[in-house]
């Protein structure tokens, strides 16, 4: 009998998933390292990230190489409200995602009739014209960049100096929430449908399923998540600029963890992220000082060694590995 | 009643008109075979009735509605389905998953469409595959998938697009008893079909193509006796 369990409890039940988040929490308890506790940071931003990218690129199959527009919209609202207006971050997050949302359904409309490498090349055009707009708008300080205000240590303002647990405990519950929420969806009718569309757009149609509507909802929703972790970035590193939220490397770092991991599972873009930040993170502090790139040299080696012998990314291992 | 009426149909893929002017009718409860040799607009047809493709002049109506220039989607949902010429399985999921997406389209629950679509296969007799990827399915099988995710919409009207086309001989009686199962639960079936035999031993009436053009239209009996129908398609042997 095949498991129809739809509920979220279902999820709890897998005690691999648990021992995994109970380790997770308690890992940057161990250490007073602040750099590991940085990678860990990094590690399930990038997850969740890519779990946000995940509902439009791999359930969905529309491959987004934009995805840095979103994240720097929600980068720019969070610190452009606090600092202009003394807006706390919490809520400049959420105008962001808004912001994202409006934005998705605007350019959504035209790009997502277009089908394969016509949407990817669209979404990363209109993602270039993003970052020469901000390089050179005048009130968010062009390419110069924005430093955060500095304001008083506290939840409110959305700012740690000393410690970083605190972000890591915001960052553990979005991890989480969106993790929950992919788990949920994917086993829903419209992960169904985000599926179905992928594999057959016709066949989809066919059997009743509004596919503009489907898409333009995994477009909008990948769309507003994405944002809230810009927030979160602008939030914890304090100062952006239009290459450190807004460029195509941050586009792509997104599409390279979720494809690496596994594109269109939910599993998929926690593997990916666990590989490949700590990875580029490491790699950067041991190779960067030696010339700019190595580290993206090993990326590349890895992603290449993945697409010809595993193309369905290491969540393809982990199946072969239980059969 | 008549569930479905095409009026003066026409599509032009540019200059050339691939269905020119056809009107027809199809009675609710009926089987209505359409044939006519390769290229002659049917399935052409096909898309311009089910909204794959905007025709260029004419209205449909079903169940007196006109659906002219509505989504595939959304006819549907108004329940007439269809299968493709060509199978539109989707291949990294189960046979029951690509029933389940067909199965979703009247329910959101999960619960309730697994059980429409445990019902629905064990009606097109898939059961005992229901766990199979379907790129592991035989010919003859995904084509009674396409049927079986077709059904899971719980369509009034069923357009079967060469539903039988490389079957062998076993296979094609199976699919017939399929298609006389799926009349009998009161469903409509208009067929695209080149086995002659099929069309002629299960069509109330045989709607037949030529060029784009309805140049016959008949029960069985009468069409292998129709000249034109002859000339165009059957050949000479067939009459004989």
């Amino acid at each position: 009998m095949v498991k129809m369990e739809s509920s979220t409890l279902s999820f709890f039940k897998n005690p691999t998933i648990i021992i995994f988040l109970i380790i997770l929490f308690l890992l940057p308890h161990f250490t007073q390292n602040i750099h590991f506790h940085h990678v860990l940071i990094m590690f399930l931003l990038y997850a969740t990230l890519s779990q946000a990218w995940n509902f439009i690129g791999g359930f969905t199959g529309l491959v987004s190489f934009g995805h840095a527009t979103f994240f720097g919209i929600g980068a720019y609202a969070a610190l452009v409200l606090l600092k202009k207006f003394g807006l706390t971050p919490w809520v400049g997050m959420l105008i962001g995602g808004g912001l994202a949302a409006l934005l998705a359904f605007l350019i959504g409309y035209p790009v997502l009739r277009l089908k394969g490498h016509y949407f990817a090349i669209s979404t990363f055009a209109i993602a270039e014209i993003m970052e020469r707009l901000f390089l050179n708008w005048k009130y968010v300080e062009g390419a110069i960049g924005l430093p955060a205000p500095v304001l008083e240590e506290n939840f409110l303002n959305f700012m740690w100096y000393k410690n970083k647990l605190p972000y890591f405990y915001i960052v553990f519950i979005f991890f989480l929430v969106v993790l929950l929420l992919a788990y949920k969806i994917n086993r829903s009718r419209l992960g169904y449908y985000f599926r179905a569309i992928k594999q057959s757009i016709d066949a989809a149609e066919g059997l009743g399923i509004d596919t503009a509507k489907c898409k333009m909802v995994a477009f909008i929703l990948s769309a507003f998540l994405t944002s809230l972790c810009g927030s979160f970035y602008a939030q914890y590193i304090l100062y952006i600029d239009p290459p450190s939220v807004l460029s195509l490397d941050i586009s792509i770092k997104i599409v390279l963890v979720t494809v690496l991991g596994g594109a269109g599972t939910v599993i998929g873009p926690i593997l990916g992220s666990a590989i490949l930040i700590p990875l580029s993170e490491y790699s950067r502090i041991l190779l960067g000082g030696t010339g700019k790139g190595i580290d993206l040299i090993v990326f590349g080696a890895l992603i290449l060694l993945i697409s010809v012998w595993q193309p369905q990314g290491l969540v393809g291992l982990f199946r072969q590995g239980r059969k | 009643m008549e569930i479905l009426k095409v009026e003066n149909l026409t599509m032009k893929f540019g200059s050339l008109a691939a269905v020119d002017n056809v009107s027809m009718a199809v009675k609710e409860g009926e089987i209505v075979g359409l044939i006519g040799p390769n290229g002659a607009g049917k399935t052409t047809f096909f898309n311009c009735l089910t909204g794959y493709l905007q025709p260029y002049k004419g209205s449909i109506f079903f169940k007196e509605k006109e659906i002219t220039g509505l989504r595939p989607n959304q006819i549907c949902r108004l329940g007439l389905a269809r299968t493709f010429q060509v199978v539109q399985v989707f291949k990294e999921m189960t046979t029951w998953e690509n029933v389940l997406v067909g199965a979703f389209c009247r329910t959101r629950d999960v619960r309730q469409a697994y059980a429409q679509t445990i019902e629905v296969l064990k009606f097109t007799g898939l059961a005992d595959k229901k766990d199979q990827l379907v790129g592991n399915l035989t010919i003859a099988d995904q084509k009674r998938l396409e049927i079986s995710k077709a059904l899971a919409t719980k369509p009034k009207l069923l357009m079967l697009d060469e539903a039988m086309a490389g079957l062998n001989a076993t296979e094609t009686k199976e699919a017939i008893e399929l298609i006389k199962k799926i009349r009998a639960q009161g469903i409509t079936l208009i067929i695209v079909e080149h086995v002659m035999e099929v069309i002629m031993s299960i069509s109330d009436r045989v709607i037949v193509f030529d060029s784009g053009r309805k140049i016959a239209e008949d029960v069985p009996a009468k069409i292998v006796q129709n000249p034109r129908v002859i000339e165009a398609y059957l050949g000479v042997s067939f009459h004989a």
